[in-house]
Parts: structure tokens; sequence; C-alpha cells
């Protein structure tokens, strides 16, 4: 039984290993927010939305399938929570067993509590079927039409009885039946627990049948060491039966593990879009388009209020501001301007959305369409590295190098004031051959500068595959935030920000 | 009817060598730690005395060559492996036999006792029917074990134990234990409770999962409890049990002599073989040495000590070679040299070799030629004895007259820093008596010592030096050449390393 709430075809493998640039992406985009705010305080939600939002998915149909799901989730938030709970509470069944911690047992011993664990079993399968009973016809994605179908099929009324008598016998209220051989030096060998057909009481008085030959002998209550040998004997036998019951269970939790799992992911898309919209910031389904694309006229990435969600998370009581960008058929855009004028912001908001959808989430924007990636990367300017093996453009050019290793034609790269590390002039250079070969190569890029030597040049090529793009800074100074088509200026504005910095300082140290 | 006479594959007539002890002799050459690890696991075939049993005739030795030859081939080494595998089974189950005490269970491992002797004598059977064989011993061997292998006595019992197996393997029977009442029946066709369980919920089993099978120590003994049960199984399978009787009776002394005693002696060969085929596989070199029993123009090429390569195992880079050879009147070689330049293991290997070769064994080294002699003595340094009351010089010299006493002219005398702990004078002065007399026995030896003097006091001694790297004298070869005995080369190297040598010191005093 497949929960196939994730994939139309597989299940999200939880032990799986996150992308390297898992670490990168992370710290670089600032994940923790957005995943902090999925999970709503609880650990194993957190882990489900992190291994979500890193799905990665390219085919858009499977990018559809979840986008469907999330929408019937956000349709009926009830119904999702129910079964949700339905699973933790199996999950958790047997720790309501005694003794249940000791992995490694008697097979008896083994056999009496899967027995017990089973009865749990059971009344969840009742509690799932319940569900689905009532609510199966008010959902319409593919994902829980499936879902909800397979729960009534497999769990039909015909099959929960079987499961109840096994329950029943697995007591072993008339005794155990052993089946053996002889071994090495005639000891009893090859002891299996036989299924004591149950008998009618008709059967009982008739005798049943032919008259088997028996012997019959009894132990000594009081005899430890006979006791203890006939327990043992029962132990061999029920062996095979302890592995199958012990591993039934084994699979039956992990059906309800991974309903839990991937309906944790879609509680905390529910959680995120909650808080977003408690901030009156919009969210859409985004449209994604595929494939990867591996040269400039395929490229597509168009949005309106596109916005950083984590910045969102984070403001108190501000608005995010959300950027209009269209750059289709462009494989690199080129930031330049002011500073603090949301440079920053605009590249982890296109990160994060690109992320977003390809976990078939929604993203933080008005409206948001772009390629799908074969990969995102980052390689922001970071703070000094505390370990001080090496000199900031040999950690900068490292961390390239590793990425370069890594990536493809398709994926996405994100350049933060990359290379500003070492002088414009060597910076430049090495940013510039970097790009050249990168883009060439089929990769797009967006890239935060401030270095005129490269932007400028860059744009003095004309090249129509290269958008550039610069914070806007009102004539008064003012920063909006927002990025608007522009060539790149041989000045920052570094000036105004030293004003505000060190000008007001400077009045007040003389006051 | 009667098999065919045969010997012992260890002797090609009776009483082919007395047993011997030379306790110090093993310890000193380190044969003891050799023939301990050869016979290791070994202990039931008592090795020992046949190691203790050197010959001293060449057809004696030859003979054993042969076999060791015949053995070498994959098919005969790996049919004794199978044989003595199957008859060292036979005997624990005898074992078994003696100290278990319900008669079922004796009788069964009685049977299976014989059933593995059986199985063991007809594979060697076909065995050495079927490869071609160069020894002596072995062709007689496989005439007898034909001729016992057609016999009655063999074909009677080989039937009797596949009737009684077969009619025991058909017992199937069933136990139902409830609380302390026990019934034993007849099996009828009853299911498999474990696999049911499985079948219930294969529904589920989607990723593999824990294993809970325990595993159970199998012990030989039952408890009465289980016996009991096979008391009843033997009254619901009369037929199998009363068979199971009378093969206990009729084959009591199924055990031929011959084949018993061929199992153990047959070990002292492969033993050795399986001693020395790891320092083969290293790339180890060993040889079949041409003996004599009058001749000491004696040599060895590319030889090694033993007890040392099997420690160094698996690294043969590191184990030196050395040759020697004694050519006319040649008899003592000398040895000098710096310390800890390999002069004990050359007087080791000296001794090693032909004590191996006058066992019949292959020798460490590409070729040898040995002398077969009558005894092999040692006068090793030892540490001083408090017990004796005696100075250490004395008490060497007590040692070396009760050798020369024994020694005659075809012993081997491996004299190793004999009378060390005097001085030179002394040591010069005892050294020159001592190889005289050795000189006048005629015997081979080997005089190590640090008297330089001594190495060429006569036409029977030849000088070995212990030789150190040209241009780094505190590194040695471990390799002995012959050549004058020269103890000032040896300080010259090593003061010219330093710049102390006369030439050095007038430069280094010129300027």
């Amino acid at each position: 039984m497949k929960v196939f709430l994730m994939y139309p075809d597989r299940d999200l493998r939880l032990g799986q290993d996150l992308p390297p640039n898992e670490a990168d992406l992370t710290s670089d985009l600032e994940l923790n927010v957005l995943l902090r705010a999925m999970a709503n305080a609880d650990k194993f939600l957190f882990s489900v939305a992190r291994l979500g939002l890193h799905s990665g998915l390219t085919h858009l149909e499977e990018i559809a399938y979840r986008q469907h799901v999330l929408a019937d989730c956000i349709a009926r938030p009830g119904v999702v929570d129910d079964l949700y709970d339905i699973a933790i509470e199996a999950i958790s069944a047997e720790r309501k067993i005694p003794g249940w911690i000791l992995f490694r047992d008697s097979p008896e011993s083994i056999v009496h509590r899967t027995q017990q664990l089973l009865k749990l079993y059971v009344d969840a399968f009742r509690r799932l079927r319940g569900v689905a009973d009532a609510h199966a016809a008010g959902f319409r994605s593919q994902g829980f039409t499936r879902f909800f179908a397979m729960i009534a099929k497999e769990l039909s009324d015909e099959y929960l009885a079987e499961v109840d008598a096994h329950v029943g016998e697995l007591a072993f209220r008339r005794g155990t039946l052993l089946s053996a051989e002889l071994g090495e030096g005639n000891k009893g060998t090859g002891y299996v627990v036989q299924r004591q057909p149950e008998q009618s009481w008709r059967e009982r008085i008739a005798g049943r049948g032919r008259n088997k030959s028996a012997y019959t002998f009894t132990v000594a209550e009081r005899d430890e060491a006979g006791m203890r040998t006939l327990s043992e004997l029962t132990s061999r036998g029920l062996v095979g039966t302890a592995s199958a019951l012990g591993q039934s269970a084994d699979h039956i939790r992990s059906f309800f593990e991974m309903l839990r799992a991937e309906l944790g992911f879609y509680l905390g898309c529910l959680n995120l879009r909650e808080r977003l919209i408690a901030k009156g910031q919009p969210v859409c389904f985004p449209d994604p388009v595929g494939p990867a694309p591996a040269s400039a006229e395929h490229t597509r990435l168009s949005a309106r209020g596109l916005y950083d969600a984590c910045l969102a998370l984070s403001l108190d009581e501000r608005a995010a501001v959300g950027n209009d960008v269209t750059a289709d058929g462009r494989q690199l855009i080129m930031i330049t301007g002011a500073n603090h004028g949301g440079k920053s912001t605009f590249l982890r908001s296109v990160g994060l959305a690109q992320l977003m959808m390809q976990a078939g989430m929604f993203v933080a924007a008005e409206s948001f369409s772009a390629s799908v990636s074969s990969g995102i990367f980052t390689h922001f300017k970071r703070e000094e590295d505390a370990t001080m093996e090496k000199g900031k453009l040999d950690e900068e050019l490292d961390r390239m190098s590793a990425i370069v290793g890594q990536i493809k034609a398709g994926c996405l790269l994100l350049c933060n004031e990359s290379f500003a590390s070492t002088n414009e002039r060597e910076g430049s250079e090495i940013a510039r051959q970097i790009l050249r070969a990168l883009t060439e190569a089929g990769i797009r890029i967006i890239f935060v500068t401030h270095m005129y030597d490269l932007a400028g040049r860059q744009y003095a090529t004309h090249d129509p595959a290269v958008l550039f793009l610069r914070a806007e800074r009102r004539p008064d100074g003012q920063r909006t935030f927002r990025l608007l088509p522009g060539e790149p200026l041989p000045t920052s504005y570094g000036e105004d920000l030293y004003q505000q910095v060190f000008g007001s300082a400077r009045t007040q140290a003389r006051v | 009817m009667t098999a065919a006479a045969f010997g012992s594959i260890l002797f090609d007539h009776p009483s082919g060598a007395g047993e011997r002890d030379d306790p110090s002799m093993f310890g000193d050459l380190n044969l003891d730690q050799v023939f301990a690890a050869v016979a290791a696991g070994r202990d039931e075939y008592e090795l020992m005395p046949v190691f203790r049993s050197p010959l001293r005739e060449v057809r004696a030795v030859e003979y054993r060559h042969e076999i060791l030859r015949d053995l070498e081939g994959t098919a005969l080494s790996g049919a004794m492996t199978q044989f003595a595998d199957g008859m060292r089974e036979m005997r624990a189950h005898l074992v078994r036999v003696s100290k278990l005490r319900n008669r079922y269970q004796k009788e069964r491992w009685f049977l299976d006792a014989a059933r593995v002797y059986c199985q063991a004598v007809a594979a060697l059977a076909d065995t050495l029917a079927a490869v071609e064989l160069g020894s002596r011993g072995f062709i007689a061997f496989r005439q007898y074990l034909a001729s016992y292998t057609r016999s009655a006595g063999f074909t009677g019992l080989t039937a009797d134990l596949a009737r009684v197996t077969g009619l025991l393997g058909e017992v199937r029977y069933c136990v139902n234990i409830r609380g302390n009442q026990v019934k034993v029946t007849r099996y009828e066709g009853e299911s498999d409770y474990g696999a049911q369980v499985q079948q219930t919920f294969a529904k589920f089993a989607e990723n593999p999962v824990k294993d809970y099978r325990v595993d159970f120590r199998d012990w030989p003994d039952m408890h009465y409890v289980e016996e009991r049960i096979l008391g009843f199984v033997a009254r619901l399978f009369p037929d199998a049990f009363r068979a199971l009787d009378e093969f206990r009776t009729r084959h009591a002394r199924y055990l031929d002599k011959t084949i018993w005693a061929f199992d153990r002696e047959v070990q002292f060969y492969v033993a050795y073989l399986n001693f020395i085929a790891p320092m083969k596989a290293a790339g180890l070199e060993f040889c079949y040495p041409a003996v004599s029993a009058d001749a000491k123009q004696i040599k060895a090429i590319g030889s090694f000590d033993l007890a040392l390569a099997a420690k160094l195992m698996p690294r043969a880079d590191v184990v030196v070679r050395n040759d020697f050879y004694l050519a006319g009147p040649e008899r003592i070689v000398v040895v000098s040299g710096p310390n800890h330049g390999g002069k004990t293991t050359f007087a080791r290997m000296f001794g090693q070799l032909h004590y191996l070769a006058s066992l019949g064994f292959p020798v460490p080294g590409r070729e040898a030629s040995l002398f077969l002699p009558d005894r092999v003595f040692t006068h090793f340094e030892r540490e001083e004895d408090l017990t004796t009351l005696r100075g250490k010089f004395e008490d060497e010299l007590l040692r070396i007259r009760d050798v020369l006493d024994q020694a005659t002219r075809d012993s081997v005398l491996i004299m190793n820093e004999s009378f060390a702990s005097t001085t030179l004078r002394d040591a010069l002065f005892v050294g020159e008596r001592v190889l005289d007399q050795m000189t006048a026995l005629g015997l081979l030896g080997v005089y190590v010592t640090f008297v330089d003097e001594l190495a060429s006091l006569n036409e029977a001694c030849v000088s070995m030096v212990a030789t150190v790297v040209a241009d780094n004298p505190a590194e040695r070869t471990y390799e002995l050449v012959r050549k004058a005995a020269d103890g000032l080369a040896y300080a010259a190297a090593i003061a010219g390393k330093y710049g102390l040598t006369y030439r050095q010191l007038k430069d280094r005093l010129a300027s």
C-alpha cells in the first residue's frame, strides 16, 4: 500500500540525502526562516518541509500533481488534519504496549506484543476507512482520489475481518501446535508453529473423523526445567511466525509513517500560507515552463509582485516590497545599483520562488512563471571565514570550484557580489571568464555586483541574452527597494549610506 | 575378503627413525616456533614425535619427497583436507556417542559418525583412483583403499547406512503444547502459521525491514522432556527406530586401523605444506634439497630463516635471502660483522635447513644440497643462570664440552656469539681451541663471533661477513657475503658519514 501524495509513482524517501549544496542554499537564501514558518515549532514537520522544499521537481506533471494535492488541502484543511492525527496515533501505538522498547526478545513476547499492536492498527484502519468513506467525494486531485480509492479497496470489511481473526488466534488459547522432524542426534528440529483450524463444537463432539494415535504426558507445574524446555520448544516454533508478525507490524507502521511524512509536507505548506496571508502578502501557484532550458532563447522568467518570503516573515509591520520582472530569453541577469537597494533581496526572492515552484508549492508573488532548472546554486559573498584557514579570495574560488564540479546545463546560479574580495580589476577578470564559460555551457545566471568594470563592459557588448537591472534610487536619494531595467552606473551609492551612518553618528557625538 | 597390506605413509620401511630430544636446539634455532605453527590446530594428530624423528637415510627422505610432490597437486591436497575434515567430524560424533545418555541419541550420532566416515573414505578412494600418482607411498595406499572399499564389510556398511538414514528422514511429527500438557502425534499436513500471517499483511510489505528471527543455540543433549517426546516419536515410527537399533549392534567396529593411522600420519605433510603455502604465495621460494648421508659439500641459494619469514608474512620483500656453500675441505662458516647485521639469523637458517631436510621437508631457498646429520647441536649465548652458581664463561665452557663429547663427524654444530662475555684474548684463545676440535671431528658448523682472527684459522674455516649499505653504514642489508673479515671496514664507513675519516679530518683541519 502506497501513500503517493508527494509523487504520482513513488514514495518520499525520508532517509535520502539532501542535495550537496543544501547548506549553501540554506544560509544564502535563509531557508530556515521559511522552514520554521512551515514547521510551526514541530521538528518532524521541519524535516519533511526541508526534504520537500529540496525536491527539485523538473517534470511539469509532477509539479502539477503536488499543486493539485496542495489545492485540495487548502480547500479541506480539516480532513487533512484528521488523516494526520490518525497517522500520528497509529505510529505511537507501540508506546502504549508495555516493554516494547526491548528490541531483541523471545519470539513469544514478540508475538504477544505484536498481537496487541495489531489490535490498535486495526482501529486505525477503521478510522482511515471512516474518513475515506465520508470525504473522498470532496477531493479532486489525482493524488487524493487515488489514495482514498486505495483505502476503500485494501482496507475492505472482509480484510479487516481477516486481521481480526489473526488477532484472535494469535492469543493461542488452544495451545501451540508445532511440527518437527528429527535433526542431528535425533533431537527434534525444524519446529514450526502450525495453524490449528478452529473446530466447531460439533466437530469436537464427533471426535473429528479419524482417530489419530497420540501420546500425551504432563509436566509437573513445579518442574521448572521441564516448563522451561516446553517454552523453549514453543519459542523455536514461533520464530517464523514472530518474524512474519514483527515485520508485518513494521510494514504497517511504515505505511503510517509515510502517510505522516507526506501529509506533513502539505501541512507545512498550509502553515506557511496562513502566515503570509495573515501579513497581507499575496501567494500564487506558479506557472512552470519546461524543460530546463539549455540556451537563452528557451529561458523564461517573469513575475509580478515577487517578494522574498523569508524577509516578509521577518518583518514585523512593513510589507515586503514586490518586484516585477520580465526576463524571458535572458540567460544572464546582471543587477547593479545602490547599496541596500534590494538587490540581494531580489536575488533571494528569485531563488526561493524557483525552489518552491519546483517543490510543487505556491510562491511568494502575485504571479510567477519560470523555466524549471536542473539545479539551483548560490555563490554569495560570505562573512569572514571563521576557521581562517584560507584567504577570502581562496575561499571564494574554492567554493566556485566546488559548484563548477556539480553544475550543468539548465541549472540556475545566483551570485551575490562574487569575487568582490579582491580588487575590482582582478575580480572582474575572474568573474568575466567564469560568466562566459558558464553561460556558454547553458547555465542561467543572476549576478549581483558592484564591479563596474565587469558590468559596464558587459553592457557595452549589447548581448540580447543579458538583462541589466538596477536598484532604484529616487532623485532625493530615497530607496524604493525596487529593481528596474537600467544600465550599470559607474558610481555606486555608498556615499549615501556613508552619510546616513556616519553623518548622524557624528552629529550625535557633537551634542 | 581381506584388503591388501599397507605399511605407513611416513616411512618406506618399518622403524625408519628414532625419536630424539634436543630441547635447547629446538629453542635456539626457533624450530620450536616453526613446529608449533605447523602443528597448530592439529593437536589430535600428535605430530610432535614425528618432528623429533629426523631421518638419516637418503631413500627414506626421498620417500617423503615423492609423497610431498604428489600432495602439492591441487586435486590431492583438496582431497586430503576433505578427508581430514570428515575424519575429524566423525571423531567429534563419536565423542558425543560416549557422552550422551539417551539411547536413541547415542545411536543416531553413531550412525552419523559411520556416515561421515563412509563418505570421507569413498571420496578419498575416488580421488586417488582418478589422479596420477608418482609416490611409492600413495600408490600403495591407493591399492589398499581400492580393495578396502570393495570389501563386503565396507559395502554392507554403506548399504545399511542409506536405508536407516532414509527411514529416519521421513519422520515428521507434531507436538501440541498447552500449558503443561504435551501431546505427540504424527504430522498430517497442518499449515505453517508464519506463512499465513505474511500473506495477510503482504500488501504493506514495501520496504525491507529488520529481521526478527532469533538464533537459538543448539546443544547436543536433550532435556528429559525432549527425551520423552523422542520416546513417543519412536513409538509412532517403530520401523525406523528398530532399524537404528540394529545398525548400532551390527557395525560397532566399523573403523579400519590402517585408515585411522593414515589419517594421522598424512597430516605431517599436509600441515607443513599448509604452513609454507602463504609464504610461497607471497613469493618466497622453497625447494626439495638434494640430500646426502656422506658428502659435506653443501650449498643453499636464496635461503632464509623460516621462523622469521613466517612472522614477517605477508611481506615477502622484507625477508632477507642468503646464499652459502662449502666446497672441498671447507666445513665451518665463521660469521663476523656489525651488530644486528643478520648473523644470528644466518646461523639459525643454517641449522634449520639441515634439520628440515632430515625430516624430508622442502626447505627455504631456490636450490639446496644438504647433508643428513646424525644430530644438530647448538651453543648459543645464554642468560646467566643464577641457580648453578657458576660464571657465565664457565657455564659456556661446560656446555661446549658436553656438545663436543656427543658430537660426531656427522653432526652439525651452530655456535652463536659464544664466549662473548669474556675478553678478546680469552675469546680468541678458546675459540681457536674449539674450532680446532670441530675441525678435527670434521663436522659441519657455523661459528658466529666478533673475533676476526678466527675467520681464517684453518682451511676448514670460511669467512662470511654481514654487510652494510655502502653510503649509509647505519643501515644493514642483513646479507652475508663470503669475504675476509675486516672489522675496520665498517668503522671507516661509519666515520666517513660523520666526516671523521683521516682524509676528511685532514681536509677539515687544513682549512
